[in-house]
């Protein structure tokens, strides 16, 4: 038990960030939380150790995750293939440059709520491919093999994600540096 | 960002036109500083009272099992 408890303090802070990524929703990733370890707990000894404890555990994590947004949804199936088809920032739109420092328009606790916006926009398929890559840092391999999804069906979901985050933040970036030119022509 | 298993022919051909595009220039950095600032905010901390009362619970039910 002992040996457990260190893996909890070790990983719990990154399957709470995965499960409020998923769920959006702060008792929910509690309650991922609580699930998700107490699943590897009973299943230890199901892990192959050819595997990563921690990408073993996110997986558990993501699914639980999406089983609670399910139940949130009244039953409507929620899966990560949810959404995808979407043409949505397969193709960039908006080509105004940023302003150099964009983070020095927003204060530090607006600028969370934007970043928490934005993301939360995304499908869900889309952004559980973007926190695991590119937030979390997972190999393409590790996202693909968590996710039960191909190499290149990763590849394209990330390509996406991060287009469509883009898109969406330089609504942002560019309209207050829009609003700056505006005021400086005046 | 770019792929590390794009060949190399491909990657200089991108490099090149990188050069010489500022719309892509621009969509390239722009999205790469997209990673940058999800990677350095922590949208969502773990506070330390929750933390605690989670692996109590957590330890609670796994010494049920």
């Amino acid at each position: 038990m002992a040996a457990f408890e260190k893996l909890v303090r070790q990983y719990d802070r990154q399957v709470f960030r995965i499960a409020q990524h998923i769920v959006q929703n702060r008792e929910d990733a509690e309650d991922v939380v609580q699930d998700a370890f107490l699943k590897a707990y009973e299943k230890l000894d199901q892990f192959q150790g050819n595997s990563k404890f921690y990408t073993w555990l996110v997986r558990i994590a993501v699914n639980e995750s999406l089983m609670r947004l399910r139940k949130r949804r009244t039953g409507r199936m929620v899966s990560i293939d949810e959404d995808v088809e979407t043409e949505e920032g397969s193709m960039p739109r908006d080509l105004a440059d940023w302003s150099p420092d964009p983070e020095a328009l927003y204060g530090q606790s607006e600028m969370g709520d934007i970043l928490r916006r934005t993301i939360q926009g995304l499908p869900p398929g889309f952004r559980v491919v973007f926190v695991l890559r590119d937030v979390e840092g997972l190999s393409t391999e590790e996202t693909a093999d968590t996710l039960g999804l191909s190499i290149p069906a990763v590849k394209s979901r990330l390509l996406r994600a991060r287009l469509q985050l883009r898109e969406r933040l330089s609504r942002y970036f560019k309209r207050r540096d829009q609003k700056q030119a505006q005021d400086g022509v005046k | 960002m770019l792929d590390q298993d794009a060949a190399i022919p491909l990657r200089a051909d991108l490099q090149q036109h990188l050069e010489s595009c500022e719309h892509c220039e621009i969509t390239l950095n722009t999205t790469r500083k997209t990673i940058e600032i999800y990677r350095s905010h922590e949208l969502y901390v773990l506070p330390d009272d929750l933390r605690e009362r989670l692996h109590t619970a957590i330890l609670a039910k796994c010494r049920k099992c």
